[in-house]
C-alpha cells in the first residue's frame, strides 16, 4: 500500500507574526518558514505505518512556489520515499488544495491519504474533509491514534472528542487528519539528510492535473489583534482588596 | 493556591468567569493579573505593604509561611568547607535599628526589607549551597540612592553585598555573614537605544532576557546568552564578566561594554557612561570593574554594544565517539562555517543522561545510537541558503572523515529550542539530582577532557563526574554529582582539581568568577605579585573593605592592617 501525505510550508510556529503595513497579509519576507507541525505529525504517522509493514511507500506532496521543495526535502530527510511539488504562484485555499489532492490521488492511487488537521497559518481545518468528500472516501479527522489492519484492509482511528474517545473503523482507502497528540515526530538525522538529496521530487502543475484554480473570495484586510490594555497602578492593599471584592468578585 | 518559593508568593484564584493570578516578588512589588476567558483585561500593580498582603492572603488561603532565620552552620560547612576557615571580620559594625531608620530615609519604607521570609531568597544562592544571615535588604531605585546607601555604610562600616539576579554559582552574590544586601532589581529601566548603531544604555537591574526581547523588536540582540537569562541581571553579568554560549562569536563583555556608571564604596559616582566605540583617553577605568564581582564598586548603569539579530539560524546536534573527534569537528567548523559559526558546545554522555532523566519533555535526539560525546553547533547568518549550503558542506565533510558518528539537524524553531534545552538544562538537572560540586575551568582544549576521566577514576563509585561546556572557548564545566555533600568526596576533589588545572596552565575560573567558593584558589591561576596588586586596587577603591567582603581575594591578603602587605607566602 502507498500512503500519500500532504505537507504545507508555513511561518515557523515560534516566529512572532507581523502584519504588513498595507494590511494585505502577514510579513513573510526574511521570516523562518517550517513544515506545518500537524503535517509533520501526519508524515511521522505515515512513516510509522510503513515501518510496521502495513505500507510500502510514503509519498509527500506540497503545493505552492519553488520554496516548497524545502519542506519536501525536510520530509524526505525524515524518511519519505519521494516528493511531488505542485508548482503554482497563485494563492491556494482549502478548496483548491482539496481538488488538487483529489487529482493526485487519482494519479497515485494511494491506500491512505494523511493530512494535518489544519495548518497553523490560516487555521482552516477544511482540506481533509473536502478531499474526503470529493473522493467519496471514509474520513477519520483529529486522529489521536491510528492502527492499520492489513488483513482486513481497514484502519482503526481514535479521535479525542468532548468527554472521551471515539473509535472508528474505516475501510481503506481512507482520509485521516492528525491531531497534536498522535505522535512526536522524529528528527532528521545526518545520514537521512544525505540520502534525501538523492530522492526524487517530481514537479507537476495544476494545469497538468486539470484543476482550475479559482479564487472564491477576496481578503479585504488583515489586521493585528488589539493590544493588551495597560495595567492599573494601585496605591494600597486595601484598594486591591476592594477591587478584588467589588470589581472582580473573587473574594 | 499559594506558594512561597524562592521569595515569591504566588496565589491563584479560580472562580468563573474570572481567574486571578497574584505574583509577589520579594521586592515588595505585587502583580495581579486577572483574565476573563482568555484575554487579559488589566494588570494591577501595587507597591508596598508586601508583608501585610502576604499575611492577609496566607490567612485567606490557609497557606503556610516559612521562617528561616537561623543557618545550620554544620550544614553549610559540609557544603563548602571554606565557611569553616572564614570568620566574620570584626571591623564591620552590626546593623542597628538606627541604621534601618537611615536606610528608610534614603529609599523609603517599602524598599527596606527586614522580615526573615522576605530575605530568605536573597540570603541563599539558588543551589542552596551558600547561605547567609543578612538582616536587611535594600532596593534602591536610583543611582543617587545607591550612592547615599554606600556612603552611609562606609561611614558606619557596614559590610554590603551587591546582588543582581542571584544566579551565580560560586557564592558571590549572597552574604557570607550579616552583610546588608543591596539589590539592584528595582533599577530596571532602559534609558536609551541607538537604532542605527545598536548601542543600548540601561540600568543595572535589567534582566538579560527582557533586554534581549526589547532588542528583538528593534532587530538587535544581546551579545551574551546563557541558561540563567530569565533571571540574571545585566549589572551582575558585567560584575562577573559572564561568558556564555555566544562568546565564541561576539567576544567577551570586555569588548562589548562601552561605558559604565559605578558607585564606589564611599558613595562617589564614577560616570563613564559613554556610547563610543573608540576612546583612548587615559586608562580604561571601566575594565577594572568588569569581572570585579562587586568588590570594587557597584555597577548602576551600562552602555553596551549589541549585534544585529540575524534571521537565518541553524542548530545541529552531533554524536562523536572520542573527544579527539570533537576537536577535529571544531577545526572543521572553524574552516568550513567560518563567520557564521555562533556556538560550539559539547557535553558528554553522562551530562546528557543527567539532563534527560531530570527534565520533562526532553528526549534523546539520537535514540538509536549511544555516543560518548555530543556537540551542539549553531550558525547564525543573514542568508538562509548561503548558511544552509555551508552547513551541509560542513556536515558532509564531518561524516566523510568519520569525525561525526551521527547527528540531527533542527528543522524548525521548536527543534532549535529542544536541542538547546539539552545543553542549557544540565545545570538545573544537576541541582535536582542531589549534591553538586561545580568547577568552571579554562584548559587548553587538547587536555580538556583528561581531568574528567582522572577525577572519575579518583572518585570511583562515590560520585558521577561529567564534563560539558564551551568547547570553542576552551571552557570546561566540570561537575561532580553525588547523593549528598560529603567531606570525603570533597577531599578527593580539592585541591586535586585546582592543582591539575594549574599544572596544565589553565584557569580555575573561566567565567563563573571566584566569589566566595574560590577566593583562596586565586593563587592557582595568578602569581603572588598579581594578587598583591589586586589587593592594592581593592584598598584604593574600597579602603574599609565594605564591598562584598570575604570574596574574590584570599582571606589572608585582606585583613586589618594588611595594607600593602606582602602576600607571596599565603598559598
Amino acid at each position: 500500500m502507498k500512503i500519500l501525505v500532504s505537507v504545507k510550508r508555513v511561518i515557523d510556529y515560534a516566529v512572532k507574526i507581523r502584519v504588513k503595513p498595507d494590511k494585505t497579509g502577514v510579513e513573510t519576507a526574511n521570516v523562518k518558514m517550517s513544515m506545518n507541525p500537524f503535517c509533520e505529525i501526519a508524515l511521522e504517522e505515515a512513516l510509522r505505518v510503513k515501518e510496521s509493514g502495513a505500507a510500502s511507500e510514503v509519498v509527500i506532496v506540497s503545493m505552492g512556489n519553488e520554496k516548497c521543495t524545502e519542506v519536501l526535502r525536510t520530509g524526505l530527510a525524515m524518511g519519505a520515499d519521494r516528493g511531488i511539488h505542485v508548482a503554482t504562484e497563485r494563492p491556494l485555499y482549502p478548496l483548491a488544495v482539496a481538488k488538487l489532492l483529489q487529482a493526485l490521488v487519482r494519479k497515485e492511487e494511494p491506500g491512505l491519504l494523511l493530512l494535518g488537521k489544519q495548518a497553523i497559518d490560516d487555521d482552516c481545518n477544511q482540506t481533509g474533509q473536502m478531499v474526503a468528500g470529493f473522493l467519496n472516501w471514509p474520513q477519520g479527522t483529529f486522529a489521536s491514534k491510528v492502527k492499520v489492519d492489513k488483513s482486513e484492509n481497514c484502519v482503526h482511528v481514535e479521535r479525542e472528542i468532548d468527554g472521551g474517545l471515539e473509535s472508528l473503523r474505516l475501510q481503506l482507502p481512507a482520509v485521516i487528519t492528525t491531531d497534536l497528540r498522535l505522535n512526536q515526530p522524529r528528527y532528521a538525522t545526518l545520514p537521512n539528510i544525505m540520502k534525501a538529496k538523492k530522492k526524487p521530487i517530481a514537479k507537476v502543475t495544476p494545469e497538468e492535473l486539470q484543476v482550475e484554480i479559482t479564487e472564491d473570495f477576496d481578503i479585504l484586510e488583515v489586521v493585528e489583534p488589539d493590544k493588551r490594555k495597560a495595567g492599573v497602578m494601585l496605591s494600597s492593599v486595601d484598594e486591591l482588596l476592594d477591587k478584588l471584592k467589588n470589581e472582580a468578585h473573587v473574594l | 493556591m499559594v506558594s512561597f518559593a524562592r521569595g515569591f508568593c504566588r496565589l491563584k484564584f479560580t472562580k468563573a468567569p474570572w481567574s486571578f493570578e497574584v505574583h509577589c516578588s520579594v521586592g515588595s512589588e505585587l502583580f495581579v493579573r486577572h483574565k476573563q476567558i482568555s484575554a487579559f483585561t488589566s494588570v494591577v500593580r501595587c507597591h508596598g505593604e508586601y508583608s501585610k498582603l502576604l499575611s492577609c492572603y496566607s490567612l485567606l488561603t490557609h497557606g503556610q509561611r516559612r521562617h528561616n532565620s537561623e543557618i545550620p552552620e554544620v550544614d553549610r560547612v559540609k557544603k563548602d568547607p571554606r565557611y569553616d576557615r572564614t570568620l566574620r571580620d570584626a571591623r564591620f559594625s552590626k546593623l542597628s535599628n538606627q541604621d534601618l531608620v537611615e536606610f528608610k530615609k534614603i529609599v523609603g519604607d517599602s524598599s527596606v526589607l527586614t522580615e526573615a521570609f522576605e530575605l530568605e531568597a536573597a540570603n541563599r544562592d539558588w543551589l542552596g549551597k551558600y547561605v547567609g544571615t543578612s538582616q536587611a535588604l535594600l532596593r534602591p531605585r536610583t543611582t543617587q540612592q545607591v550612592s547615599e546607601i554606600l556612603s552611609y555604610c562606609n561611614t558606619r562600616r557596614l559590610a554590603v553585598v551587591p546582588q543582581g539576579g542571584n544566579t551565580g554559582l560560586v557564592g558571590g552574590s549572597v552574604p557570607v555573614f550579616d552583610e546588608v544586601i543591596l539589590s539592584l532589581g528595582a533599577m530596571d529601566n532602559i534609558i536609551s537605544f541607538d537604532e542605527g548603531n545598536g548601542i543600548l544604555v540601561c540600568e543595572a537591574g535589567c534582566i538579560l532576557e527582557k533586554l534581549d526581547s526589547f532588542l528583538a523588536e528593534k532587530g538587535y540582540m544581546m551579545p551574551l546568552d546563557f541558561g540563567a537569562k530569565g533571571s540574571c541581571q545585566i549589572g551582575g553579568n558585567i560584575s562577573t564578566n559572564a561568558g556564555g554560549i555566544h562568546l565564541l562569536r561576539y567576544g567577551s563583555l570586555r569588548a562589548n561594554i562601552l561605558g559604565l556608571e559605578i558607585v564606589l564604596a564611599n558613595g562617589q559616582v564614577i560616570d563613564s557612561l559613554r556610547s563610543l566605540r573608540k576612546d583612548n583617553t587615559g586608562y580604561d577605568m571601566k575594565q577594572i570593574f568588569i569581572g570585579a564581582e562587586g568588590t570594587l564598586g557597584v555597577v548602576t548603569k551600562v552602555s553596551i554594544l549589541t549585534p544585529a539579530r540575524l534571521s537565518s539560524r541553524n542548530v545541529v546536534f552531533l554524536g562523536c565517539k572520542y573527544f579527539t573527534d570533537c576537536q577535529r569537528a571544531l577545526k572543521e567548523a572553524r574552516s568550513n562555517l567560518g563567520e557564521i559559526l555562533s556556538a560550539f558546545e559539547f557535553l558528554d554522555r553522562k551530562a546528557l543522561d543527567m539532563v534527560l532523566s531530570h527534565s520533562d519533555g526532553l528526549r534523546d535526539p539520537l535514540p538509536d545510537s549511544k555516543h560518548s560525546f555530543y556537540l551542539l553547533v549553531e550558525t547564525t547568518g543573514s542568508c538562509f541558503n548561503h548558511d544552509r549550503e555551508k552547513l551541509d558542506n560542513f556536515l558532509e565533510i564531518c561524516m566523510d572523515k568519520g569525525v561525526v558518528a551521527d547527528g540531527v539537524v533542527a528543522q524548525d524553531n521548536q527543534q532549535f529550542r529542544s536541542f538547546w534545552q539539552l545543553r542549557e538544562g544540565i545545570t538545573e538537572a544537576l541541582s535536582k539530582a542531589g549534591a553538586v560540586y561545580k568547577y568552571d575551568l579554562s584548559i587548553p582544549v587538547p587536555y580538556m577532557y583528561n581531568i574528567v576521566e582522572n577525577l572519575q577514576h579518583r572518585l570511583g563509585d562515590l560520585a558521577v563526574v561529567m564534563g560539558y561546556g564551551h568547547l570553542g572557548d576552551g571552557n570546561l564545566h566540570l561537575n561532580i554529582s553525588a547523593p549528598r555533600y560529603d567531606s570525603k568526596i570533597f577531599s578527593l576533589i580539592e585541591p586535586f582539581v585546582y592543582e591539575w588545572t594549574a599544572s596544565h596552565k589553565g584557569s580555575v575560573s573561566a567565567e563563573h568568577g571566584l566569589g566566595f567558593m574560590k577566593a583562596d584558589a586565586i593563587y592557582y591561576s595568578k602569581s603572588p605579585e598579581m594578587v598583591q596588586w589586586m589587593t592594592r586596587f581593592k584598598q584604593m577603591f574600597d579602603c574599609n573593605g565594605i564591598l562584598n567582603p570575604y570574596k574574590v581575594l584570599p582571606g589572608s591578603s585582606f585583613k586589618e592592617g594588611s595594607r600593602y602587605r606582602n602576600v607571596s607566602n599565603s598559598s
